[in-house]
C-alpha cells in the first residue's frame, strides 16, 4: 500500500492519471497490430481483427482472416474472409460487428462470426469506392459515415432504420481531407473535416468554413482530430504539434497545448472522466504516448508511458484502453474519492478511516486516535461514503476489500448509517470482478457499469452465451431470472438447436428438465422446441399438459405408442375442455378416440352414445341400442331399445340391419304370446329354434304361420320340420308332410334323419323317392344292399358299385356281391 | 419324425428362465404384503399362474385361500386381500365394490392389486373414480411370456386380437414391445428383425425406443436367438380360417387346448386335465402329423407295446424282477398316453363325421382354389339352415368372403339372413364386427377389384396399372387373396396323389391343398434375408413391411444362434402354422447341413435354418371364428398365442405372441 501511488502521474496540480494492466493478452498475435484492421467495442467489448487485409499481399492462399477476441484475448470465433475488400470494422451498440466493404456494402456479423444481414451505403459508392469509413454511436443508435472516392460523405445515423444521407459537396475538394469526424449536436449529425488549414462543417444542407475560437493562426495544418465519447469536446492536432481542445460546438476553447512533436500521431482520443473538470487527450505515436491537458505540463511517454510495441487506443467514457500484442491496459484519471484517500499525506476523512481500520487490525490504539479525529470533525459518514466510493474505482480486489473493510469498520461508529450503499457496492463489485475474470473478459469499470446498467450487461452476457453466469448474476442480485435467459435475437428453434448441439445425447441429461426450466422462465415456445429433443415421451407429455398444450400433448402421446400416456391426456382433456370441443378433438385422433371408446364401453356407456351422436355415426348408435336392449329386463324395454336401433339403422341407410331388427321385434312379441299361450319359454330362441320348438310341441298351425310371416325359405323349413318331427317321433306327420308337395331338399334328408333316429322302417319308405343320383347312398343308409346294388348297376356307375361292394360282408351278402362283380366286369369290358 | 438331434442342430434356448423370472418376481410381490392373505385371481390368469407357481408355492408365501375374480361378492374373511389381475376396467370395478362394501361395514383390511403384465392408467382412473384409489396399493407383475412348450411361448393375452384388430385399441402394443425387450435381453441381441403389418411395425418401433432408453449392455453376450419375425394376424386370415387337419390342430378344434393343456373326457365321463407338450413322448411324435397317418401310427405303437408286454411270457424270476423294476413303469406310462390319444382320435372322428367333415374340407379347398363358388355358397347355406355349427358356418362364410374379396351383395344379405334365423338375431352385431375387421364383407357394387384391375391393366402400362391398383387398395383394405396366392404359388401343383406321410412342403398341413400364407412369407423372407423380390406380394398385403439387420454376423460367425428364428404372430396363430413352421425348420435344417457337409452349396440357407416359431400358439382355430360376440354375456373370448417352430429336429419352439379371440 505504500507504493500505492507509484503509478500515479500528476497532470497539473489537481489531476493524476494512472495506467494499469487489465489483462495479459493471450491471443498470440504474430502480425503487427497496425497491419490489421482492428475494432474494439467500447464498454470492455470484444475486439475484431482482420488479418492479412493488405491488398498487395493478396495471394489466393492467404485469405484475410476475421477473428473476434474477448478483451482478454480469448478467441471467440474466426472465419476466413471471403467477401470483398474491407475498409473498416466497427461495433454496434448491441455488439454486432459491422464490416464495411470497399463497394459500400456493410455486412453485419454477430459476436461469433455468424452472418446476420447486410445493407448498402448507396449505389453511388459502387463506382467510387469507399475511401474511409467511421462507425459512430448517437442516441439514435449506431451510425455509419463514409467518404467516397469522389470525396463526398454519406451517412446513416441508425443502421437498424436505414436512411442514407448524402452530405453536401465540399467546394473545391480535390484530395481526401486530412482528417474528419462525425459530430452530433442538437440531434443533428454533422461532419467536421479538415483540409490543410481549413475546417469545414457539413450539415444536411450546407457546407460552411469554421474556425475554432482561440486558435493560433500559426498553428498549421490539421493532422488529427478527436471527438470525446459524449460528443461534447473536440481536440485538434496540427502539424506544428499544437493541440487545441474545445467544445465540439466550436464556440469555446477549453485549453491548448503544444506538444512540440510534429510527426502525425497514430491516434488521438479523449481521456476524461464524467463530471471531471479536467480535460485531457491521449495522443499516441509509434512508440510514445502523451497525455495532454489543461496544464503546461504533460505526461510524456518518454518518462512514464513508453509504448514497447504497437498499441491501439480504445476510448471509453471514463478513460482509454490501450491494446497491444501482449497486454491490455487502462489509462484513466484517478477519481476524486481515490485521490482523497490515497494521496500522499492526505488527511481526508476517508484516508483517516482507512488508517484507523488498519491500526485496528493491528490491535493498536492508534485506531481509536484516528477514529476520534474523524469523529471530532463529525465527518465519519463522509469517511465511510468515501471509502465505499473509492472501492468502486479500484481494480484490484485486495484494495477493494481493504476499502470496504474500512467502510464497514467506520459504519459501526455511525448511528443509523443507511446500509444500502455499502451493500450495493459489495454486490456490484462482486459482479464486476466476476465479469472481469479473464475467462469472461469484460473489463468494465464501475463508472462504465453504472452507465451501461445491469440489464444491458446481462444482455451482453447472454449474447456471448454466458448463460450460467448471467443466471448466477440474476440470482445473486435477485433479479427476475427471465433476464438471464432472455435470448432476444435468436428464434426458439435456434436456441433449442444450440442446446441440443451442446448436449447431444449425453446420458443423464434430461431435455424435459431443461424445457421445464424454460417454461418456468416464460419461454413456452422454447420449452416445446426443447421437448422435441426429449426421447422419452413419458417426460414430454406431462410438461406439455402443464403448459396447456393439450392437443400437442395428445399427438405426442399417440406418437409414443404408450396408451397410458394417451389416456392421461384424454382424461385431462376431458376435464379441461367442454364436452363438444373434447369430442371434436378426439375425432381428429382416431387412436385416442378408440381408446376413449374402450374406456367408455366399460365405464360410461352413456358417454359412448354421446360420442356416436356427435359424429352422426348412426350405425354405431344402432348397435349401441341393440346392445343395451339385452340389458333390459322387460319386453317393452327391449322392444323400445330395438325400435331406437331400427330408427338409427334407417338413418345409417343400413336397411338390412333395420329389417333384421324389425324382424327381431316381431319375433320377440310373438315369442311373448307363445310363452303366455303355451306356458313354455320361447323368449330369445332364434327363429329357427322357435319354429322347431313349435313343431316339436305339435303346434303345426302356429309353425306354419311363422313360416309364412317371416318368409322362411322353403329349404330351411323342410329341413327344420323333418328334423323336428323326427325328434318328436311323429313319423305319421312326417309322411304326410313329405307328400304335401315336392320336397325342395329332395328325399335323402328324410332317409338320413330317420336312420339317425334309428328308424329304418320309416327310412325305407323314402328311399325309393330319392333322386336316382343319390339313390345308392340312400339304400346303403337304410341297409338295403340289394336295392343299392340294383340302383348302382342301373346307373352303370363303377364308383357306386365299388361303394356298395365295400359295404358288403362276404358272409351275408354273397349274392349281391356276385351280382355286382358281374355287372362291373361287364361295364369294364365295354 | 426323426427326433434325434442332428449334429448341427442348435440347442433351443432355455425358455425355462422366463418361468423362473416370473416366479421370482411374483414371490417378491407377494412378500411385499407380509402375513397371511387371500389371493384373488383373474380366471384367465389361473392356468398361466398354475404353470408358473403352483398352489404349494403360493402357500409357502402365506397365501391362505384362493378365490376367482368373478361377479359375486367374495366370502373372504382374511384381513389382507391380494388381487392378481389383468388390467381391465371390469375387474377394477369388482375390486372397488369389495373395498367400498368393507368401508360401509366399517371393516379395515389391506388391499393390494398386482397387475399382469402391466398397469394401465385407465385402471387407476377407475379406482380413483370409485373412490378407492387411496385404499389399495398397486404393483406390476411383468409376466409377459409364458413358455408353453420347448418351442412355444405365449403372452396369454386373450383380448389382444379383439382389442387391437377390432377396437383399434393400441394398449397391448406396449406389452408386446416389452416382451420383445425381455426376449432380447435374455436371448439376444437379435441380429435380424423382420416383420409385416401395422401392429408389428409399431411394436418393433416401440421396442427400439425402449432399448434406446434402457441402454442395456447387450453387447458381448452370446446371443441365443439370432432372428425374429413379427407378423400381424390380419396379414393372413385365410390360414387361420381353414380347418385344421394335423393332429394337434384337431385336438385343439375338438377339445380346445388352453395354455398348453386340454380336457380329456374319459370313458367314465370324468374329464381330466392333460398337459400337452414335448414331454409326452407319443404326442411329440404325432402332433405335427396329418391326421390320416396318426391312426396307423398309434395302432403300430400299440402293437409294439403289446409285444413288449408279451415279453413277460417266458421270463425267469430275475428277468421278471428287472422288467418290473425298470421297464414296467415306462410301459405303463406309454400305455396310458397311448390310450389317451387313441381316445382323443375316436372323439375327433366321431365329431368330424357328424359334421360332414369331408364335404367341408372339399368346399374349403374349392374356395381356396377359387372354383365352384356357387356350389360352395349353397353348401354354406345348407350348413346354416341345418344348424350344423354356428362357429363353423361363420368360419366358412368368412373364408368365402376373404378369398373372393367380399361376398356378392345378394349372397351377403341372404347368408346373413339365414344365419340370423338359425342362430338368433343377436348376431347382427357379430356381422358388424366381422365387417369392420374385414373378415366378412360385401363386394363393392358390380365388379370385383381383380376384375377392374385386369381390365385396367390391359389398357395401360404396367406401372400405371400399379398406381391405379394402389389407389384401389387405399379405398378399402382388400384381402387380394387370389392374387397373393398366385404370386406366391400357395396352391401346390400336385402330380398324382399328395404324399401326406412324407410330405415335401408345408402344404401337407392342409392335406396338400394349400401352403399357409403366413409361413410362406416367413420362409421367403428368411431365404432372401429381406423383402427384395417380394415387392409385389407386399403391396398386395397392404405393405408395412420392415427388415433390420443389426451388424449381423456373417455366415457361420454367429454360430447356431443365427439359425434360431422366433416367429411372432400378433393376434395368435394356429397349430397348423406351428406344424408348418416346424416342418420348415426341419427341412431347412437339413439343407443347411448338406451345405456344410458338401462345403459348397448355399451357405445362406444353412443360416436360416433353425427357427423358432414364436408367439403363441394359437391354439385353435383362429380366433376369428369366434369372433362373434354375444351381446348379452358381453363375454370375451379367449386368447391365444402364437407358435413357433423350431428347426431341426422337428420340434418346434415358439415364443409367445398374443392372440385373442372374440
Amino acid at each position: 500500500m505504500d507504493c500505492y501511488t507509484a503509478n500515479w502521474n500528476p497532470l497539473g496540480e489537481e489531476a493524476f492519471y494512472r495506467k494499469f494492466e487489465l489483462y495479459t493478452m493471450e491471443w498470440g498475435l504474430k502480425e503487427d497490430l497496425w497491419d490489421c484492421l482492428v475494432a474494439a467495442a467500447p464498454y470492455g467489448g470484444p475486439i475484431a481483427l482482420l488479418k492479412n487485409n493488405a491488398r498487395k499481399e493478396k495471394s489466393p492462399n492467404t485469405r484475410p482472416l476475421l477473428e473476434i477476441y474477448s478483451a482478454s484475448g480469448l478467441l471467440l470465433a474466426s472465419i476466413p474472409w471471403k467477401s470483398g475488400q474491407l475498409v473498416q470494422l466497427g461495433w454496434t451498440a448491441s455488439e454486432d460487428l459491422l464490416c464495411i466493404q470497399e463497394d459500400g456494402t456493410v455486412l453485419i456479423y454477430n459476436l461469433f462470426c455468424e452472418f446476420k444481414r447486410h445493407f448498402s451505403m448507396g449505389n453511388e459508392v459502387l463506382q467510387n469506392h469507399v475511401l474511409e469509413a467511421k462507425v459512430f454511436h448517437t442516441e439514435y443508435g449506431t451510425g455509419v459515415a463514409i467518404l467516397t472516392g469522389a470525396y463526398r460523405f454519406s451517412l446513416t445515423t441508425n443502421i437498424d432504420d436505414l436512411k442514407l444521407r448524402r452530405m453536401p459537396e465540399v467546394p473545391g475538394l480535390q484530395k481526401p481531407p486530412s482528417c474528419w469526424a462525425v459530430l452530433t449536436q442538437d440531434r443533428v449529425t454533422i461532419v467536421l473535416l479538415a483540409v490543410g488549414q481549413d475546417l469545414y462543417l457539413l450539415d444536411n444542407t450546407s457546407c460552411s468554413v469554421v474556425t475554432p475560437p482561440g486558435m493560433s493562426p500559426s498553428a498549421g495544418a490539421y493532422l488529427q482530430m478527436a471527438v470525446s465519447f459524449n460528443y461534447r469536446c473536440l481536440a485538434l492536432f496540427t502539424d506544428t504539434g499544437y493541440i487545441w481542445m474545445g467544445l465540439a460546438t466550436l464556440k469555446d476553447k477549453l485549453c491548448e497545448f503544444n506538444s512540440t512533436i510534429r510527426s502525425p500521431p497514430k491516434q488521438m482520443v479523449w481521456c476524461t472522466r464524467p463530471r471531471s473538470r479536467q480535460r485531457a487527450v491521449v495522443v499516441a505515436w509509434d512508440r510514445q504516448l502523451m497525455v495532454a491537458g489543461d496544464s503546461m505540463e504533460c505526461i510524456r511517454g518518454r518518462h512514464r508511458f513508453v509504448l514497447d510495441e504497437d498499441s491501439y487506443l480504445v476510448p471509453e467514457p471514463d478513460g482509454v484502453r490501450i491494446l497491444s500484442r501482449t497486454s491490455h491496459e487502462f489509462l484513466h484519471e484517478i477519481p476524486e474519492a481515490s485521490q482523497e484517500i490515497f494521496k500522499i499525506a492526505s488527511m481526508a476523512p476517508g484516508a483517516l478511516l482507512l488508517e484507523a481500520q488498519k491500526e485496528y487490525e493491528k490491535e493498536s490504539q492508534k485506531a481509536d486516535e484516528y477514529l476520534r479525529e474523524i469523529k471530532d470533525q463529525k465527518l465519519l459518514p463522509e469517511a465511510v461514503s468515501q471509502c465505499i466510493e473509492a472501492a468502486g474505482y479500484e481494480h484490484e480486489p485486495e484494495t477493494q476489500k481493504s476499502l470496504l473493510r474500512a467502510a464497514s469498520f467506520g459504519k459501526c461508529f455511525v448511528d443509523k448509517f443507511p446500509p444500502e450503499s455499502f451493500v450495493r457496492m459489495c454486490q456490484d463489485l462482486r459482479v464486476l470482478n466476476s465479469i472481469r475474470d479473464y475467462q469472461i473478459g469484460i473489463p468494465l469499470t464501475f463508472t462504465q457499469y453504472k452507465r451501461l446498467t445491469i440489464e444491458v450487461l446481462l444482455d451482453r452476457l447472454v449474447l456471448r452465451r454466458l448463460y450460467p453466469l448471467a443466471i448466477r448474476i440474476c440470482e445473486y442480485l435477485r433479479l427476475p431470472e427471465i433476464q438471464g435467459v432472455q435470448q432476444k435475437d435468436k428464434s426458439d428453434e435456434e436456441v433449442a438447436y444450440a442446446i441440443n448441439q451442446k448436449l447431444g445425447d449425453t446420458p443423464g441429461i434430461s431435455y424435459s428438465e431443461i424445457a421445464a426450466r424454460a417454461y418456468d422462465c416464460g419461454r413456452t415456445e422454447l420449452a416445446i422446441k426443447l421437448l422435441e429433443y426429449e426421447p422419452r415421451s413419458g417426460e414430454q407429455v406431462p410438461l406439455l399438459l402443464k403448459m396447456k398444450r393439450s392437443k400437442l400433448a395428445l399427438s405426442k402421446a399417440i406418437e409414443s405408442g404408450d396408451t397410458d400416456l394417451v389416456y392421461t391426456v384424454v382424461l385431462h382433456l376431458k376435464n379441461e375442455l367442454n364436452r363438444g370441443t373434447f369430442f371434436m378433438t378426439l375425432q381428429n385422433q382416431p387412436v385416442a378416440l378408440s381408446l376413449y371408446r374402450q374406456f367408455c364401453k366399460h365405464q360410461e356407456r352413456e358417454t359412448l352414445k354421446d360420442l356416436y351422436n356427435q359424429d352422426d355415426n348412426h350405425q354405431e348408435l344402432g348397435n349401441f341400442h341393440v346392445h343395451s336392449s339385452y340389458s333390459e329386463k322387460r319386453i317393452e324395454g327391449r322392444v323400445g331399445a330395438l325400435q331406437n336401433a331400427v330408427d338409427e339403422y334407417y338413418k345409417a341407410k343400413n336397411e338390412f340391419a333395420a329389417k333384421a331388427t324389425e324382424d327381431q321385434i316381431k319375433l320377440l312379441r310373438l315369442q311373448r304370446h307363445l310363452q303366455e299361450d303355451f306356458d313354455k319359454p320361447y323368449l330369445d330362441l332364434s327363429l329357427h329354434n322357435t319354429v322347431s320348438t313349435l313343431i316339436q310341441d305339435g303346434h303345426h298351425k302356429k309353425a306354419e304361420q311363422l313360416y309364412r310371416e317371416f318368409k322362411i325359405p322353403d329349404k330351411r323349413y323342410w329341413w327344420l320340420k323333418i328334423s323336428a318331427l323326427a325328434s318328436r317321433g311323429d313319423w305319421e306327420e312326417m309322411e304326410k308332410f313329405s307328400k304335401s308337395k315336392k320336397s325342395p331338399i329332395g328325399y335323402l334328408p328324410f332317409v338320413e334323419i330317420a336312420v339317425k333316429h334309428h328308424n329304418r322302417y320309416e327310412a325305407k319308405k323314402y328311399a325309393p323317392r330319392v333322386t336316382p343320383e343319390q339313390r345308392v347312398k340312400a339304400f346303403i343308409l337304410v341297409g338295403d344292399l340289394e336295392q343299392a346294388a340294383d340302383a348302382a348297376i342301373e346307373h352303370k356307375n363303377e364308383a357306386e358299385m365299388n361303394l356298395v361292394l365295400s359295404k358288403c360282408s362276404a358272409t351275408t351278402d354273397s349274392a349281391v356281391m356276385e351280382k355286382l362283380s358281374r355287372a362291373r366286369a361287364l361295364l369294364l369290358k365295354k | 419324425m426323426a427326433s434325434t438331434a442332428r449334429r448341427d442342430a442348435p440347442e433351443p434356448p432355455d425358455f425355462g428362465i422366463l418361468k423362473r423370472l416370473a416366479r421370482d418376481q411374483l414371490v417378491y410381490l407377494l412378500e411385499q404384503l407380509p402375513g397371511r392373505k387371500d389371493l384373488f385371481i383373474e380366471p384367465d390368469l389361473m392356468s398361466p399362474l398354475d404353470r408358473i407357481a403352483n398352489v404349494s408355492v403360493l402357500k409357502q408365501h402365506e397365501v391362505d385361500k384362493l378365490y376367482r375374480v368373478e361377479n359375486r361378492p367374495a366370502p373372504s374373511t382374511s384381513d389382507q386381500l391380494c388381487f392378481l389381475v389383468r388390467p381391465r376396467v371390469r375387474t377394477m370395478r369388482y375390486i372397488a365394490d369389495i373395498v367400498n362394501a368393507d368401508k360401509m361395514s366399517g371393516r379395515n383390511r389391506k388391499y393390494k392389486i398386482i397387475f399382469s403384465p402391466q398397469k394401465f392408467y385407465a385402471c387407476e382412473m377407475v379406482l380413483e373414480e370409485e373412490g378407492v384409489f387411496g385404499d389399495v396399493t398397486c404393483d406390476e407383475w411383468s409376466f409377459y411370456l409364458l413358455p408353453l412348450d420347448e418351442d412355444i411361448i405365449s403372452m396369454e393375452l386373450p383380448e389382444f386380437f379383439r382389442d387391437y384388430f377390432l377396437e383399434g385399441d393400441h394398449r397391448w402394443i406396449n406389452s408386446v414391445a416389452r416382451a420383445l425387450q425381455l426376449l432380447n435381453s435374455l436371448y439376444g441381441p437379435f441380429s435380424r428383425v423382420y416383420g409385416i403389418g401395422r401392429c408389428a411395425k409399431m411394436s418393433y418401433e416401440l421396442w427400439r425406443d425402449l432399448e434406446e432408453e434402457s441402454e442395456s449392455d447387450g453387447q458381448g453376450r452370446k446371443p441365443e436367438i439370432g432372428n425374429i419375425f413379427l407378423m400381424d394376424r390380419d396379414v393372413d386370415y385365410v390360414t387361420a380360417l381353414c380347418s385344421q387337419v394335423v393332429y394337434e390342430g384337431l385336438v385343439d378344434d375338438t377339445f380346445r387346448i388352453k395354455c398348453g393343456k386340454w380336457w380329456e373326457v374319459t370313458s367314465s365321463d370324468k374329464s381330466i386335465k392333460v398337459l400337452l407338450n414335448a414331454q409326452d413322448k407319443i404326442f411329440s411324435q404325432i402332433r405335427n402329423e396329418h391326421f390320416s397317418s396318426v391312426f396307423g401310427f398309434l395302432s403300430q405303437k400299440s402293437r409294439n407295446l403289446q409285444a413288449q408286454y408279451d415279453r413277460r411270457q417266458g421270463m425267469d424270476i430275475k428277468q421278471m424282477k428287472n422288467f418290473v423294476s425298470q421297464e414296467l413303469k415306462g410301459l405303463k406310462q406309454e400305455h396310458r398316453l397311448l390310450s389317451l390319444h387313441i381316445g382323443a382320435c375316436e372323439s375327433i372322428m366321431k365329431k368330424k363325421t357328424k359334421q360332414d367333415f369331408q364335404e367341408m374340407i372339399k368346399v374349403e379347398h374349392a374356395l381356396l382354389e377359387g372354383f365352384d363358388i356357387r356350389e360352395s355358397t349353397s353348401f354354406i347355406e345348407e350348413h346354416i339352415d341345418r344348424q350344423v355349427s354356428p362357429i363353423e358356418s361363420l368360419r366358412l362364410m368368412c373364408l368365402l368372403s376373404i378369398t373372393e374379396n367380399g361376398l356378392i351383395p345378394k349372397d351377403y344379405r341372404s347368408l346373413k339372413t339365414q344365419y340370423l334365423q338359425s342362430y338368433g338375431p343377436e348376431h347382427l352385431l357379430t356381422f358388424h364386427n366381422l365387417k369392420r375387421i374385414g373378415l366378412l364383407t360385401e363386394q363393392a357394387a358390380g365388379e370385383t377389384l381383380t376384375a377392374v384391375e385386369s381390365r385396367v391393366s390391359k389398357l395401360v402400362t404396367d406401372r400405371a396399372a400399379g398406381k391405379i391398383t394402389d389407389a384401389f387398395n387405399s379405398l378399402a383394405k382388400k384381402s387380394n387373396f387370389r392374387a397373393i396366392s398366385k404370386k406366391l404359388s400357395l396352391i401346390p401343383r400336385v402330380d398324382g396323389e399328395y404324399n401326406l406321410k412324407t410330405p415335401r412342403d408345408m402344404a401337407y398341413v392342409f392335406s396338400g391343398a394349400y401352403t399357409p400364407l403366413s409361413c410362406k412369407i416367413i420362409e421367403q423372407v428368411l431365404e432372401r434375408r429381406g423383402w427384395q423380390g417380394l415387392e409385389e406380394a407386399v403391396r398386395l398385403l397392404n405393405g408395412n413391411e420392415f427388415a433390420m439387420a443389426d451388424g449381423a454376423p456373417e455366415e457361420g460367425a454367429g454360430g447356431d444362434a443365427q439359425r434360431v428364428v422366433v416367429a411372432v404372430f400378433l393376434g395368435g396363430c394356429t397349430f397348423s402354422e406351428i406344424a408348418a413352421l416346424r416342418f420348415l425348420g426341419k427341412e431347412r435344417g437339413r439343407t443347411g447341413r448338406c451345405g456344410r457337409g458338401g462345403g459348397t452349396a448355399r451357405p445362406q440357407r444353412a443360416r436360416s435354418t433353425r427357427r423358432c416359431a414364436a408367439p403363441r400358439l394359437p391354439v385353435h382355430l383362429p380366433d376369428h371364428r369366434r369372433h362373434q360376440q354375444r351381446p348379452r354375456d358381453g363375454g370375451h373370448g379367449r386368447g391365444q398365442g402364437v407358435t413357433p417352430s423350431r428347426g431341426r429336429c422337428g420340434r418346434a419352439r415358439g415364443c409367445g405372441a398374443p392372440r385373442s379371440a372374440q
